[in-house]
């Protein structure tokens, strides 16, 4: 069904229609119309789920590892400072293998106190056993909500996943969103070791240093195996829904020369920059990021890469310009743009392609061009 | 000053108390198995294994970081023979409380128990704590208080009392035990209630009836805990009946805010034993000076006298 709806309405919509038994969040600007309208769908009965309102997003997640481990499905949503203040509870969730699903509606960290958007909130998540994918529009926070229920779940994983949407320039901005029927999409949760009264087990106890890495090396197998449930799962939701996703969202990138990497709605800014630098008679590519847990292989052989980080790692550098350096083995024109909602037009991000010095940071309205 | 002793006349018959302690009604089960790595003398397995064998095994434990965390034994195996769900320090009664909604969505009555210590309840686990009670989840939260941070080695807590010395308060603690109790009757739950192993009858009973009520309910229990307290291991019931007796710790329950008085209580508050009796032979109150020793003695005598005023109200 085609409708009008902001980022947070279509992840609203997407919840409603994978139907989780119990929803416990807390609120936080970007976030809170999510829950709210969730809230909403719980107390008019659209949505036969529990809405545990709680006291904090500790809580919140604490919340849905108690219902997850009976073997229900739970979702929460949170931003910014109340993702960071659920850290610890994280961790649980994914070393509990419990397939949580949260939207996460990026934000910028205080102080000062700033609403806007940024991604060093989920990235500070990035080592946390959490699955973690980026969206660009409307259409995908919702597509992505939705089949994040299914890989999570799958057995092959058992891991939460973090939707990641912009605050405000996603979470706030309408788009068409094109609603679907999920059938059969999802198959019904089961949760090998749920909770059982009649099998009493220990969850959770005393692990001894003889014990506890092969949890952790557990952990990762789960997250190599995810490649390929995320594959399977875009690539059946492409054949019953039409709209295709993956790893990465390239555009123009074949012949390119020049590629620049960004994540979320600055994916989208990209592509028009593209359009611009190729009028221009610049060979040159947008790659998006999609999935940044578990990390893909990207094929950026042989081009030159500007990486756009929404992001910082103080003392280090973009986190994911970084990582690409590190997992590609090449020098790359990393760019630390767009923190705390700081305004990057397509205009910017083709002079940043323009003006590219390989192996170099470059601070967007800090540094002049260096 | 008050003295307690003139304020009650004794009525209580001694020997019909005594009968409330013989334990025939408790079941046989066990659920907590002979293989705890818990101290010698622990109050935390004694107090557990009386709440068990009233709740059943349709229940699942959810467990902060406490000596309970340890106590289970060590992964591959468990001493508990119901499920026990471990969650970290401060979030305890929040996932007792997507546990509960998960399993009454699903038509399911089993028991959801929070067993936590003082530090996870009084301290670290309060907010969750305060959010379950006030949102009305349906489980039972049982704080086992030793008064310290017994796992970690006997730092002070929330729940230490004025005096003891800790390895966090090696001149003794120079704060009030905080009143957590009143804290969770802010809340109005159905039902609370106070304990102590000491009472075994006592304890399984108001286990029981906690678990009748929908809604939240609290069982604050006193658990003596022999390195913590610096007392040898035999003495643990004799120094939670020393506790109760010297009216430091009071046995009662409330429900839909009606307080009743435990009869053990109701005799020890008319005619307490002299609190030194309680703390002479407890090493955290070692060197304790005169003028701590009277502000807990008239803390003491205020708490009974504001409680036997509550009953007498009502």
């Amino acid at each position: 069904m085609k409708k009008i709806a902001t980022g947070n309405k279509a992840v609203a919509e997407a919840v409603k229609q994978v139907k989780p038994a119990v929803i416990a969040a807390y609120p936080i600007t970007p976030q809170t119309e999510i829950v709210e309208q969730i809230a909403e769908f719980v107390s008019t009965g659209e949505l036969n789920s529990r809405y545990i309102p709680v006291e904090s997003e500790h809580s919140a997640m604490a919340a849905c590892i108690g219902a997850s481990i009976t073997g229900v499905r739970t979702f929460t949503a949170t931003s910014s400072h109340g993702l960071l203040y659920m850290h610890e509870m994280t961790n649980w969730a994914a070393g509990a293998r419990l397939p949580v699903v949260m939207a996460n509606v990026n934000r910028s960290i205080g102080p000062g106190w700033n609403i806007w958007a940024e991604h060093t909130d989920a990235m500070q998540e990035r080592d946390t056993g959490w699955l973690q994918v980026y969206v660009s529009t409307v259409q995908e926070a919702y597509d992505a909500t939705i089949m994040a229920f299914r890989i999570a779940e799958h057995n092959d994983v058992l891991l939460p996943v973090m939707v990641n949407l912009d605050g405000f320039t996603l979470s706030h901005i309408m788009q068409p969103l094109d609603t679907i029927e999920i059938g059969d999409f999802i198959p019904p949760m089961h949760l090998p070791h749920a909770i059982d009264p009649k099998n009493p087990a220990g969850y959770g106890g005393l692990t001894g240093p003889d014990q506890h890495f092969r949890f952790r090396w557990d952990i990762e197998r789960s997250m190599r195996d995810s490649v390929k449930v995320i594959e399977t799962t875009e690539k059946d939701f492409y054949q019953r829904f039409g709209r295709k996703y993956g790893f990465t969202e390239d555009y123009c990138c074949e012949d390119a020369d020049v590629v620049v990497v960004s994540m979320g709605t600055l994916g989208k800014e990209a592509e028009v920059a593209i359009d611009i630098l190729r009028k221009e008679g610049i060979k040159a590519g947008s790659m998006r990021l999609r999935w940044f847990r578990p990390f893909p292989q990207l094929n950026l052989m042989g081009k030159e890469v500007v990486v756009i980080d929404r992001d910082y790692s103080f003392g280090f550098g973009g986190i994911l310009a970084k990582s690409i350096e590190a997992r590609q083995k090449t020098d790359v024109y990393g760019v630390i743009a767009g923190l705390g909602g700081q305004e990057v037009t397509f205009e910017d991000i083709a002079d940043f392609i323009r003006k590219r010095h390989i192996g170099q940071e470059f601070w967007f309205g800090v540094n002049d061009n260096v | 000053m008050i003295d307690s002793r003139s304020l009650f006349a004794p009525d209580i018959d001694l020997i019909s108390l005594q009968e409330l302690d013989t334990i025939t009604e408790i079941p046989k089960e066990e659920y907590v198995l002979k293989c705890t790595s818990a101290c010698a003398g622990c109050s935390d397995s004694l107090t557990l294994r009386y709440v068990l064998k009233a709740a059943g095994p349709d229940t699942v434990l959810v467990v902060p970081a406490c000596c309970t965390s340890v106590i289970q034994g060590i992964y591959p195996n468990t001493a508990f023979n119901i499920p026990v769900y471990n969650i970290a320090f401060g979030a305890a009664a929040a996932c007792a409380s997507g546990m509960s909604n998960a399993f009454r969505l699903a038509g399911k009555k089993t028991n959801v128990i929070v067993y936590a210590g003082d530090g996870g309840t009084l301290d670290i686990g309060i907010q969750a704590m305060s959010g379950a009670f006030e949102r009305g989840t349906d489980f039972l939260y049982i704080c086992y208080d030793n008064e310290a941070y017994g796992n970690t080695g006997m730092q002070r807590s929330g729940g230490t009392p004025m005096g003891a010395r800790t390895t966090t308060t090696p001149a003794g603690k120079p704060d009030a035990k905080k009143d957590i109790d009143a804290i969770i009757a802010a809340h109005d739950p159905p039902y609370m209630a106070t304990a102590c192993a000491a009472y075994p009858m006592d304890l399984f009973r108001k286990v029981q009836k906690a678990l009748t009520f929908r809604g939240p309910s609290f069982i604050h229990v006193l658990a003596p805990c022999p390195p913590g307290w610096r007392y040898s291991t035999e003495k643990t019931v004799e120094m939670g009946k020393l506790a109760v007796k010297s009216g430091m710790w009071i046995l009662y329950e409330r429900e839909y805010g009606k307080l009743s008085i435990s009869p053990q209580s109701k005799v020890a508050m008319k005619k307490p034993i002299p609190l030194e009796d309680y703390l002479a032979p407890q090493g955290r109150f070692r060197g304790i000076d005169a003028k701590t020793l009277e502000m807990l003695r008239q803390h003491l005598l205020k708490n009974i006298k504001k409680l036997a005023a509550e009953e007498a109200e009502e």
